[in-house]
Formats: structure tokens, C-alpha cells, sequence
């Protein structure tokens, strides 16, 4: 009995402190989100946490806010279009490197992949030195080609996961069936690498629409990007339409990101 | 060159002339005096290495790095044995929760923890209200702070490679060690750890670069005193305007986070060769 007892406790004490540091850690992750969100609805001047009362005026202010959101629209083109260029050059290289082996690529993919574990900062600073040597000044398609430096890793990491689990007898079948490569690549693989092309391209989108350390740098004086607005905001004059702004992100966040799950299965790409 | 590899082509084009060669050219600024970049000098090498208030910011911030990692291990290792134990609907939803701060723009996420984190935050209410603690504690412009707000944005990166790894275990293995007696936390220790170990290194590998190069977080919690090699980049470059040593700076930091990966991956390919053995 003593033994069927010793067993028991050992098992449960094992899911009890598991159980219980997920728990701290899960109400972590999620607490910030929260309270930006609830924060943004105060009805007071002030970042009182929790709010005294709940209004949308602070919403309704980022209606008159011109320059954050002037710094909006240009954090959408700068995203779009980094989301664009990785997408199909990010596409094109795990295509390249998943069907190869040479020692050539996986020097490629490498290098592909260091700017997801370097210092983007380190990385914006030397784009700018090198801007400055050509003799040129930042601009927004320098700025979209630094992004698409630091975006790039995510499509080709979902990409090449996806290549990986594809049945390459269903390629054979299709040429075989006389299908020419390309038929093969637009009828068979894209379906199949699809959602891995989406979730990472999702990816890329908001490592763009949120860098810091690669705007700060590249972007000119003219173009202001929303991170670096609301950061400037943050250290300056803390008002509440920061929080109203940042609960406006959260939220148009959470709805892509619902979508993401919905049509590439986030989620399922993710581990 | 077959027709496959000729698709790595534009992407290569783009990494060489806006990658590569900012890089190199950041390499040869370092070695000058000055931007014009003439006559060579190791002169701001030397004066990192023998200046004790430079390189003490370079070994602050590897040790954040251990810390914000560590932390992350402890608390992400069971959200991901919780995830891969959960049924499937429950594990998007667990995974949806994880991943949501990484998506979650990041000045966003670290203006929330001022909020939190503040004398009159959240967390202090909470503090003071249970009695934890007569006046409210520093958290803000301190490291536990950064290291708080390092962990819970970095999380992610923990938690989803082991839960690559723990997903794919064979759940075989824990119940024959149960079976031969051994209990809950010895088939943990003995079993479940050590073949989850390729998991947990590319998950430190990942928290460990993204925590050590955050410069938003880093610079918001922590504050303008507590300096990290980031922001000393950036107020060299831009504040002093000191080019010729932020470049070196950057290489001494870019060569130091490559030393720690390199040595974590050839450790991590060991406990995978040793995992199959």
C-alpha cells in the first residue's frame, strides 16, 4: 500500500509543479496582451491600470492623430512590399535548396538564416555605412530591401518544413502523367506548400510592420514608421492614445493571426 | 548549374549586395580612424579591449542572455510537455497563446509591461495588496525587469522547438521505464530530459540571440543607466557619431553571438548523435 501510495504522489507531484509553472508562464505570455487591450478602452487622461471607467475616445482620437497616422501608412507599404519580395524570393531559394544537396546551398540557406540570430541593429548600421559609401541616402526601397533581410528567415524556414513533408511520388506521378514542371509546380506542389508559403509570408508581414532596429536607422527623416512613432511617444509624453494606437494593433494582430490559423493552419506551422 | 539551383539566384543577388557587402564594408570602417577610411589601425579594438567600462557592457549583456534564457527554459519547458500532452484542439489553442507575443509588435508588448511593471502597476497592487511587500518594488529601469520582460517576449522561441521534439517522442520509451519501475520524475530526469535535449538547445540557442540583441526591450525596461551592447551601438553610431568604433563594436558583438551559437549548435548536434545512439 505504502509503495501504490510513494507511486501515486510521485506522479502527481510531477504534473503538479509541471502544471503549475505552465500556469505562472501562460498567465505571462498573455497578461501584457490583456492589458493593452483593456488599458486602451480607459475613460481617464491617465495609464491607471485597471481603468476607472471604460470609453472609446481614445479610439476616436487616433482619428484626428495625422502623424501617427501618416507613420501607419507607411509601415503598411513598407510591409507590403517586404512581404512581397520575401515571399516570392524566399519561395524560389527553399525550392532551390530543398532539392538540392550540394554543399553550395547549404551555405546558401546559412547565410539565408544568419540575420534571424545576428544584431539587426548591428545589421541597419552597416547598411547604412554601405548607403553612405555608394554616395546614396536612405529611401523607402533601401529601407524595404533591409527589411527583407531580417524577414526573409521566416518564409524559408515554414517553406522548406513544408517542402520537406511533401511526397515526392506525387511529383513522379504527375510527370508521369505527362504533366510538363511547371504544370507539376502550379498543380501539385504550390497547393501543397501553400499554407507553409502563407504562414510564413503572415510571418514576415508582422517582423516588417514591427521592425525597430533596421527602420530606426534606414528609414529617412521624412518617413516615419509607426514602431518608432509610438516608441518615441512612449519615452516622451505617455498619452493615452499610445495605448489606444497599441490596442488598435493588438487587435487587427489577433484577427490576422485568427485568419493565419484559419486558411495556413498558424499553428501547425509553427513546431 | 541545373534549372532548380538557378532559383536560389535572386535571393543570393539581394543577400550579396545588401548583406554581405554592408558587412564587409562594416569590417573594413572598423579597422580606420575615421569615415574617410584611410590608413589602417587596430585603434578601436584596442580601445574596446582595454577600456573596463566597454567590455563590462559586453559581458553584462551575455550574462542578460543567460539569465532571460534560463528563465525561459524553466518556465517554457512545461508549457511545451503541457502543449504536447494536450489533445489537438487544445494544442492550437495553447500554441495560439504562445506565439501571441511574438506577434504582438514589440514596442506594443514592452509599453504594456511599463504598465505593468510601474510603482503603481499591476504587479505591484497585486504585491502590496497581499502583503507581500510594505513599499512598491523596482522593477522598471532594473535588470529583474528586463530579464521578466526578456522571458515572457522571447517564450516562443523556447517552447517551439522542444515542442518539435517532445511531440515526436516515442511515448513507448516513458511507459517502459515506468513499467521497470522506475517513478514519474526519475523517467523525467532519466528519459524524457536527455531525448528532448536537441529540443531544448536549438530553444536556447534562439532565446539566447533574440534576448542579448533585443534593443527595443533591453533599452525601454531597462532604462538609459543600464546600457547593453545594443544600445551602446546605436549611441556611438548616432550619439557620438563615432562610426569607425560602432563598427567595431559591431563586429566584437556579431563574432561573440556567432562563438556562443557555434558552440551551442556543435553541443546540440552531440546530444542528437547521442539521442539516436
Amino acid at each position: 500500500m505504502a509503495g501504490l501510495r510513494r507511486i501515486r504522489w510521485d506522479a502527481l507531484s510531477l504534473k503538479l509543479v509541471f502544471g503549475l509553472l505552465a500556469g505562472i508562464a501562460l498567465v505571462f505570455l498573455v497578461l501584457p496582451t490583456a492589458v493593452v487591450l483593456l488599458t486602451s478602452f480607459t475613460s481617464s487622461q491617465s495609464l491607471r491600470f485597471p481603468p476607472p471607467g471604460l470609453s472609446f475616445r481614445w479610439y476616436l482620437a487616433l482619428l484626428d492623430a495625422d502623424q501617427m497616422q501618416r507613420a501607419a501608412w507607411n509601415s503598411l507599404v513598407v510591409a507590403f512590399w517586404t512581404t512581397l519580395l520575401s515571399g516570392a524570393c524566399g519561395t524560389a531559394a527553399a525550392l532551390a535548396i530543398a532539392r538540392s544537396r550540394s554543399p553550395l546551398m547549404r551555405a546558401a540557406d546559412l547565410l539565408f538564416m544568419s540575420p534571424l540570430l545576428l544584431p539587426a541593429l548591428s545589421f541597419g548600421f552597416a547598411a547604412l555605412i554601405f548607403i553612405n559609401r555608394l554616395g546614396l541616402s536612405p529611401n523607402i526601397p533601401l529601407l524595404v530591401l533591409g527589411h527583407v533581410i531580417v524577414c526573409v528567415p521566416f518564409v524559408l524556414r515554414t517553406t522548406l518544413a513544408s517542402l520537406s513533408q511533401l511526397d515526392a511520388s506525387l511529383l513522379e506521378a504527375s510527370e508521369s502523367l505527362g504533366a510538363g514542371r511547371l504544370t507539376t509546380f502550379r498543380r501539385v506542389t504550390l497547393p501543397l506548400i501553400g499554407p507553409g508559403i502563407g504562414a510564413g509570408a503572415f510571418l514576415a508581414f508582422m517582423a516588417s510592420f514591427d521592425n525597430v532596429p533596421v527602420s530606426l536607422i534606414l528609414a529617412d527623416e521624412r518617413t516615419e514608421m509607426l514602431p518608432i512613432h509610438l516608441w518615441q511617444q512612449i519615452e516622451t509624453n505617455l498619452d493615452v492614445r499610445t495605448a489606444a494606437a497599441s490596442g488598435a494593433i493588438v487587435i487587427a494582430t489577433l484577427i490576422l493571426m485568427l485568419l493565419a490559423e484559419r486558411f495556413a493552419g498558424l499553428t501547425r506551422q509553427m513546431h | 548549374m541545373e534549372a532548380d539551383s538557378r532559383l536560389v539566384l535572386p535571393l543570393a543577388a539581394i543577400f550579396t549586395a545588401f548583406f554581405v557587402a554592408p558587412l564587409v564594408v562594416l569590417l573594413l570602417l572598423s579597422l580606420h580612424g575615421d569615415i574617410a577610411m584611410q590608413g589602417w589601425t587596430l585603434h578601436n579594438y584596442v580601445k574596446f579591449f582595454t577600456d573596463p567600462f566597454s567590455y563590462s557592457i559586453l559581458i553584462d549583456t551575455l550574462l542578460l542572455g543567460v539569465k532571460a534564457t534560463l528563465v525561459c527554459l524553466l518556465f517554457g519547458y512545461p508549457i511545451a510537455w503541457l502543449c504536447a500532452r494536450a489533445g489537438a484542439r487544445w494544442q492550437s489553442v495553447l500554441v495560439f497563446l504562445v506565439i501571441l507575443p511574438i506577434l504582438t509588435s514589440v514596442v506594443v508588448r514592452t509599453f504594456s509591461w511599463i504598465v505593468i511593471l510601474g510603482r503603481q502597476g499591476l504587479l505591484n497592487q497585486v504585491v502590496m495588496g497581499l502583503g507581500l511587500s510594505n513599499e512598491p518594488l523596482r522593477l522598471l529601469y532594473t535588470e529583474v525587469g528586463v530579464v521578466m520582460v526578456l522571458a515572457q517576449v522571447q517564450m516562443p522561441l523556447m517552447v517551439l522547438p522542444i515542442l518539435t521534439v517532445l511531440s515526436k517522442l516515442d511515448p513507448n520509451l516513458a511507459d517502459a521505464s515506468r513499467v521497470l519501475g522506475a517513478g514519474e520524475w526519475r523517467t523525467f530526469f532519466r528519459v524524457t530530459l536527455p531525448l528532448s535535449l536537441p529540443g531544448i538547445i536549438a530553444g536556447c540557442i534562439l532565446t539566447y540571440a533574440a534576448s542579448i540583441t533585443a534593443f527595443v526591450t533591453q533599452t525601454l525596461i531597462g532604462g538609459a543607466r543600464l546600457i547593453y551592447m545594443p544600445l551602446n551601438i546605436y549611441q556611438q553610431a548616432v550619439g557620438a557619431n563615432n562610426w569607425p568604433f560602432a563598427a567595431a563594436l559591431s563586429i566584437i558583438f556579431m563574432i561573440t553571438v556567432m562563438i556562443v551559437v557555434g558552440v551551442l549548435g556543435a553541443i546540440g548536434r552531440r546530444s542528437e548523435i547521442h539521442g539516436r545512439a
